[in-house]
């Protein structure tokens, strides 16, 4: 298949268009996406385009964003609704969490709920405590919807072209800090990941990374740096959350017997603690070390830039828990 | 207006006694302890409201409510059986036994269910409405709103996004003074709630003796044809709950013993009908009581096939948390 290089809110773009034009049911809804252009510049020219019917600009209204999303989408529509950031679908965790997730359930099926809530995810920048969240783990903790976290523009196109098909709802999060970052993507409207299925970003014998969105990038830096070191990791993006495809990671860790989880993430109750648990439950007799997690600082974030830095996890801290584990 | 036939009032009078029927059930059911679990909202009291609104609408048209939602379900054509089975968390409910009293539903009925968070509906009809113009559909949704989730956010965000897009929705309020223990003028700083539709810019039908089933059906039908071809409308239809909030509440009787005696005596939505029955149509009580004893035993039916229903097993237990 060809391949074009382009940054991952370009990807992103092509699967939106793509799947707009693929199906009339499926629009995009939410706070500028539509005149201005999207505030991560993800849905530009889509108006232009698709015109306000399938493009629609709505207040700062989170609660009947999320809310009316899951009512459309009952009635037969694919909504794309898009939380400027996770911060703000704070505000909707009612409708996601209570009637997104659960409706299909609670009415024994009658109703589906095939609808993609996006969201801008992660720090940087200075953003201080209140727009410096990656609480994916909070969204993938109830059973009902998947949570897609894409690491690479290819990914992410392909996971979310799935997401918008498939007929369950999706926390779809896209973290700002790769959105501009370039990668190679394949130039077909028919390229579509399936759901739930993890890839291994690169192979290796020694210890297993278990990582996924931004922690790939640090999980691959740190591997490349150990590498010359003579130690050989295998990095596992898990690209969703739910579905957690651990059946990937108990492979890598009977070869390997060690494991690191990074996590762009809070430590409590997170992702790593819960890769921690189902490992130690199911591959004791395959561990050689604890299980390390490289993860944020258990802290609110602050605005100052070099004590930021400090809270979060990087490519040294993952060498460091790597070495701590062989 | 519209004369409405004797026929259609009977059948009014049919559906006002086969609720208050249903839930006098369900209420002795539950002391019984035949209906379990700790959430049961008797819709007896409300009847005249949904049965005028539901009245006024077509097959095709689209209802949704919070928790207090037995009896609209019914009167959305919905079978007494599985809805008490679903009363009873039987696999044979209109949920699976998996929803229970708050959470009833039926697709086919466009009967979009009970939702049990306050407000948390709100937005579904919004989007529901959506869809209706979308597809370019003449379609309505019709949307109760307990005067307790006017307070919400959710009420807010509705409405206003409901006439942002001019969308199809008839909301209305059953004001029954109460949210919860709370009454509403402790509870709203404008306690005229279908003022509110002034905020959004929402067309304000105003408020409707909500234990009038004429004066309510004529009030949503025109909001429905509003809606049909304009937008959005509000209506606050006044109303009270004969069984207090719920089976939680165990005081009502005695916390608001002259307020209900008041409305029981002298509001009561059944007897109105009857009177209007009796006075402008010579309908006699033997004719009245002969609907009574077949709704009785319609509602006595729908317990003996709940009760004789069986249970969901583990297999249920894991079924549908996604589509496969």
């Amino acid at each position: 298949m060809a391949e074009k290089n382009i940054p991952m809110r370009e990807a992103l773009r092509q699967a939106l268009r793509e799947e707009m034009l693929r199906d009339d049911r499926v629009y995009v809804m939410g706070e500028e996406v539509g005149q201005w252009q999207g505030t991560h510049r993800v849905t530009q020219g889509l108006l232009e385009e698709f015109g306000a019917k399938r493009v629609i600009d709505t207040p700062i209204s989170e609660m009947v964003i999320g809310g009316a999303a899951v009512g459309a989408a009952m009635a037969g529509l694919r909504p794309v609704a898009e939380f400027m950031t996770i911060n703000f679908a704070f505000l909707a965790l009612d409708a996601m969490i209570n009637h997104a997730a659960k409706i299909h359930y609670m009415f024994n099926g009658q109703f589906k709920v095939p609808l993609v809530f996006r969201a801008a995810s992660g720090w940087g920048n200075q953003a201080t405590a209140t727009h410096s969240h990656t609480p994916e783990p909070i969204f993938a903790h109830f059973p009902g919807m998947y949570v897609a976290c894409p690491a690479t523009p290819r990914d992410a196109k392909g996971m979310l072209k799935a997401s918008i098909r498939d007929e369950n709802p999706v926390l779809f999060t896209e973290s700002i800090a790769l959105y501009s970052k370039p990668g190679p993507v394949p130039d077909s409207d028919e390229f579509v990941l399936p759901i739930g299925k993890s890839e291994i970003k690169r192979e290796g014998k020694h210890v297993t990374l278990v990582t996924y969105a931004r922690g790939v990038e640090w999980s691959l830096a740190a591997a490349q740096e150990l590498s010359k070191q003579g130690v050989e990791c295998e990095v596992i993006d898990m690209r969703w959350l739910r579905p957690l495809d651990m059946e990937a990671v108990f492979e890598s860790f009977k070869k390997t017997n060690r494991c690191v989880v990074v996590e762009e993430s809070l430590p409590l109750y997170s992702f790593g603690s819960e890769i921690a648990a189902q490992i130690q439950d199911q591959m004791f007799d395959y561990m050689d070390a604890p299980v390390k997690r490289v993860s944020a600082m258990d802290v609110p974030l602050p605005y100052a830039h070099d004590i930021e830095l400090m809270a979060l996890p990087n490519t040294q801290k993952v060498i460091d828990a790597v070495r701590e584990v062989i | 207006m519209a004369e409405i036939s004797k026929n259609t009032l009977l059948d009014w009078y049919r559906q006002m006694v086969l609720i208050r029927q249903f839930e006098t059930r369900c209420d002795e059911l539950y002391r019984d302890k035949k209906i379990t679990g700790v959430y049961l909202h008797l819709y007896s009291g409300h009847e005249a409201t949904g049965i005028g609104a539901l009245a006024a609408i077509e097959k095709r048209d689209h209802v949704i409510t919070a928790y207090r939602d037995h009896g609209l379900a019914l009167i959305r054509g919905v079978d007494a059986k599985p809805l008490m089975a679903e009363m009873m968390g039987k696999r044979t409910g209109v949920s699976g036994g998996k929803g229970g009293s708050m959470h009833l539903a039926s697709r086919k009925h466009n009967f979009w269910g009970g939702y049990a968070i306050v407000g948390g509906h709100l937005p579904l009809a919004a989007g529901i409405a959506q869809a209706c113009r979308y597809n370019n559909t003449d379609e309505v949704v019709i949307c109760f709103i307990g005067d307790g989730a006017t307070n919400n956010g959710y009420f807010h965000e509705s409405l206003n996004f409901s006439q942002i897009y001019k969308l199809p929705v008839i909301w209305i309020i059953e004001n029954n003074l109460v949210g919860m223990g709370t009454r509403i003028e402790d509870a709203s700083g404008q306690p005229i709630l279908h003022r509110r539709a002034d905020a959004y810019g929402i067309k304000d039908l105003e408020r409707v003796d909500g234990q009038n089933v004429v004066e309510v059906y004529n009030r949503v039908k025109e909001g429905v044809e509003y809606a049909r071809r304009e937008g959005p409308v509000l209506i606050e239809s006044m109303t009270y709950r004969y069984k207090g909030h719920g089976v939680s509440d165990r005081s009502y009787d005695k916390r608001l013993a002259d307020e209900l005696k008041d409305w029981v005596e002298n509001k009561e939505p059944i007897t109105i009908l009857a009177n209007l029955l009796k006075t402008e149509h010579g309908v006699d009580d033997h004719q009245l009581e002969a609907i009574v004893d077949q709704q009785l035993k319609i509602v006595e039916e729908s317990v003996e096939y709940a009760l004789n229903s069986p249970d969901p097993d583990a297999d249920d237990l894991v079924r549908n948390v996604y589509v496969e």
